[in-house]
C-alpha cells in the first residue's frame, strides 16, 4: 500500500513526536539519561561514518575529547560558546586530519594498535600538562549556552528541558548529514574502499585519501558530541575518554550492527536503556556489556539490525521441521 | 646518593622491570602467534592472578608458594575455558577475537569486584623483609620480593626457551606460527597445540600477577596499563616474534625506568608510545618481524 520510503518517514515521524512529548512526562534524571543518549549517538553514527571505509580505529573517544578541551579552553578566552562548540569539531578534525598521516600508512591491527598509541598519547599530554589542560581534575566551570535576545527572550541551556532539545536539534542535524553524505557518490566511493579496497583502486579510486576525508569527517562530528557534553556537565577530565568509553561506544556499533545506518543507534538506545535498569547495580555493569559483547560476536555477527531476519530464519527452519514439510531425499 | 649510585639502581629497576614485562609480554605474543588473536584479557588474567594471591595468603592464611601455585592453576583453567569457549571459534578473525576478549576482560573484572568489593585496599604484608643492598654499597636497595620476581621470570623464560628449540612439542609449537596448514598436513593437533599455547600464556600472566601481588596496589583495572606496556613491546619486536619481544622487553623497559627517574611517569609512557608510533611507521614489521602483511 504504502512504498518502503513512507513507510520510513511514517516511522520516523512517530518516533519524532514521542521524543518532542518527553521531557514533558519523564523526570529530570530520566532527560539527562536521554541527553547523553542523544550526544551518544551523534558519537556512535560519526563513528561507523569512519568503520564504512574498513578501518576501525581506537582514537575515537579521545578525538571527542579533542572537541571537549578545545571548545572549552575557547569559551575561557572568552569566546561565546555558540562559536567555541563548533571550532571544537573543527579542531577535533584538524587533530584526525593531522593524525591520519601516520595512520592511514597502516591497515589492520596495526591501525587499531596505531590509532590506540595515538590517541593515548594524547590523553597523556591532558593529564602531565596542567597549564592549559587542568591534570588528572580536568577543567571546571565551563560556561554552559544560553540564548539571551535582551527583553524579548532569554533561556538558559544548562537546564535539562531546554538543552533535551537543543541536543535532539543538533544530533537531527548531524545525522542528517551524515546520512546524505553516505547516500551520496562520496558514500558509495566508501563503501567501495571497505569491500574491494584494490578493485576501486584499480579503477583510479584514491583509497587513502577517502579513508582521511571519512576519519576527518568523523572526527568532526566526534569533536561536536564532546563539546556538547563539556557544555552541559560543565567540568571534564581525561577519565572521560579514556579506554573505557572507547571500548563502549565500540560495543554499541557492534551490538547494533555495522552494516546499516540505524544499527549503532540501536544499539546505543537498547543497551542504554537495559543499563539505566541495572542503575541499582552499578558495579556489575561492565561484566553486563562484557557478556551482551561475547554473546553478539558468536551468535549475532551482524548485529541487533539483522535480528528480526535471524528470528524469521529460525522461525520458518523450526516451522518446517514440527510441520514436517522437509522435503525427504532418496 | 650520589649520582653513579642513583644510576646502578635505576639499571637494577630497569633489570627487575625488563624480566616481569618480558613474561608478560611472550605470552601475549605466543597467543598471538598461534592464534592470531590479540588477547585484551591477558591483563585481567594477571589481575586474577594478583588477586587470587591476595586473597590465599592474606585473607585464607595459606603459605605464600601455595597461594602462588593455586592462584597460576587457577588463571590456566579460566585461560582454557577461554580457548575452548571464545578463541577457537574466532581463530583467525583478528577482529572477532579481540572483541570477545575485551568482553571477557569486562568480565574478569567485575567477577573481582562482585567477589571481593570495590573500595577496599588490597594491602598485603611482603614474605620477603629484607632487602639486598647490591655490591655492598648502602644507599642501593633492592627488596627481596623484587630479585624473588626476578628469579621467577628468569626461571619462566629459560624453561620455555627450552622448550620451544629442544622438545618435539615445542617444535610442533613453532610450526603452528609459522604455517598452520602446513602444521596440520605434518599431523599435528591445532586445536591441542592452541590449548597447550593458552595454558603457557595463562600461567605466565598469573604467576606475574602472584609475584607482583606484594609489590603493586591491587585493583581490578591493575592490568591496564602492564597491558599497554606489553602492546608495545609487541608491536616495537615484531607481532608474533618471541626474540623481538624480549630484545623489546629489555630496550623499553630501560627507557622507560631511566625516563620515569629522571623526569617523570607520564613522560615517559608518552615517550613510548610515540616510539612504538615511530616504529609502526618507519618499518611496521618490527625489529624482529618478518610477517609482509602490512
Amino acid at each position: 500500500m504504502f512504498s518502503r520510503t513512507h513507510r520510513n518517514i511514517a516511522g520516523l515521524a512517530v518516533v519524532l513526536a514521542v521524543v518532542c512529548v518527553l521531557p514533558f512526562i519523564l523526570r529530570p534524571y530520566q532527560l539527562d539519561f536521554l541527553i547523553f543518549m542523544f550526544i551518544n549517538i551523534i558519537l556512535v553514527v560519526s563513528y561507523r561514518f569512519i568503520a564504512i571505509t574498513g578501518e576501525f580505529s581506537l582514537a575515537h573517544a579521545v578525538i571527542m575529547g579533542v572537541g571537549a578541551y578545545a571548545s572549552a579552553l575557547l569559551a575561557a578566552l572568552p569566546i561565546s560558546p555558540w562559536i567555541s562548540m563548533p571550532l571544537g569539531g573543527v579542531a577535533a578534525a584538524a587533530i584526525a586530519y593531522i593524525l591520519s598521516f601516520p595512520l592511514f600508512r597502516m591497515k589492520g591491527f596495526y591501525f587499531l594498535i596505531g590509532s590506540f598509541a595515538a590517541a593515548e598519547a594524547i590523553r597523556l599530554c591532558w593529564v602531565q600538562f596542567i597549564d592549559p589542560f587542568g591534570g588528572f581534575r580536568g577543567l571546571r566551570r565551563i560556561p554552559v549556552l544560553e540564548i539571551d535576545l535582551g527583553e524579548l527572550l532569554y533561556i538558559d541551556l544548562g537546564a535539562p528541558v531546554p538543552y533535551y532539545f537543543f541536543a535532539l536539534i543538533v544530533g537531527l542535524i548531524c545525522l542528517f548529514v551524515m546520512y546524505r553524505i553516505e547516500h551520496s557518490r562520496y558514500g558509495f566511493v566508501f563503501h567501495a574502499v571497505h569491500h574491494k579496497d584494490t578493485l576501486a583502486q584499480s579503477v583510479g579510486v584514491d583509497v587513502r585519501r577517502f579513508r582521511t576525508i571519512a576519519f576527518v569527517t568523523g572526527g568532526f562530528f566526534a569533536g561536536i558530541a564532546g563539546a556538547m557534553v563539556a557544555h552541559y556537565v560543565t567540568a571534564i577530565n581525561p577519565g572521560l575518554f579514556g579506554l573505557k568509553q572507547m571500548l563502549f561506544v565500540l560495543v554499541w556499533v557492534l551490538v547494533g550492527g555495522m552494516g546499516h545506518f540505524a544499527g549503532p543507534i540501536i544499539g546505543v538506545t537498547v543497551l542504554s536503556i537495559i543499563d539505566e535498569s541495572l542503575r541499582g547495580l552499578d558495579e556489575l555493569r561492565p561484566g553486563f556489556y562484557g557478556l551482551v559483547l561475547i554473546a553478539t560476536v558468536l551468535f549475532l555477527p551482524e548485529g541487533l539490525v539483522s535480528l528480526p531476519r535471524k528470528v524469521l530464519q529460525w522461525s520458518t527452519w523450526l516451522w518446517n521441521r514440527g510441520g514436517g514439510t522437509l522435503v525427504k531425499r532418496e | 646518593m650520589t649520582d653513579l649510585e642513583l644510576i646502578l639502581q635505576t639499571i637494577m629497576n630497569s633489570l627487575i622491570a625488563s624480566s616481569f614485562t618480558a613474561i608478560f609480554a611472550v605470552g601475549l605474543v605466543l597467543i598471538f602467534g598461534i592464534m592470531q588473536i590479540v588477547n585484551f584479557a591477558h591483563g585481567a588474567l594477571y589481575m586474577v592472578g594478583a588477586y587470587a594471591t591476595w586473597y590465599l595468603y592474606a585473607e585464607v592464611g595459606l603459605p605464600f608458594f601455595a597461594s602462588i601455585v593455586i592462584a597460576t592453576f587457577l588463571t590456566v583453567v579460566i585461560g582454557l575455558l577461554m580457548e575452548r569457549a571464545l578463541f577457537r571459534p574466532m581463530r583467525g578473525n583478528l577482529f572477532g577475537g579481540l572483541i570477545v576478549s575485551v568482553g571477557m576482560m569486562f568480565v574478569l573484572e567485575v567477577l573481582v569486584v562482585y567477589l571481593f568489593g570495590q573500595g577496599l585496599m588490597k594491602n598485603m604484608t611482603p614474605y620477603f623483609k629484607e632487602s639486598w643492598h647490591a655490591f655492598g654499597i648502602e644507599s642501593v636497595t633492592i627488596s627481596h620480593s623484587r630479585l624473588f620476581v626476578f628469579a621467577i621470570a628468569a626461571f619462566i623464560l629459560v624453561a620455555f626457551w627450552l622448550f620451544m628449540s629442544r622438545t618435539r612439542i615445542g617444535w610442533a609449537m613453532r610450526a603452528c606460527a609459522q604455517n598452520p596448514e602446513a602444521a596440520a598436513l605434518q599431523g599435528i593437533g591445532i586445536g591441542k597445540i592452541s590449548m597447550l599455547a593458552m595454558v603457557i600464556s595463562a600461567a605466565m600472566a598469573g604467576m606475574g600477577g602472584a609475584v607482583m601481588s606484594p609489590l603493586v596496589r591491587i585493583t581490578p583495572q591493575m592490568g591496564h596499563p602492564v597491558l599497554v606496556t606489553a602492546f608495545i613491546v609487541m608491536i616495537v619486536g615484531g607481532m608474533g616474534s618471541i626474540e623481538g619481544a624480549l630484545i623489546a622487553a629489555v630496550v623499553y623497559s630501560f627507557f622507560h625506568t631511566f625516563v620515569t627517574t629522571y623526569i617523570g611517569g607520564e613522560i615517559a609512557t608518552i615517550l613510548g608510545l610515540a616510539l612504538m608510533l615511530l616504529v609502526l611507521i618507519v618499518k611496521p614489521t618490527g625489529i624482529m618481524g618478518a610477517r609482509e602483511s602490512v
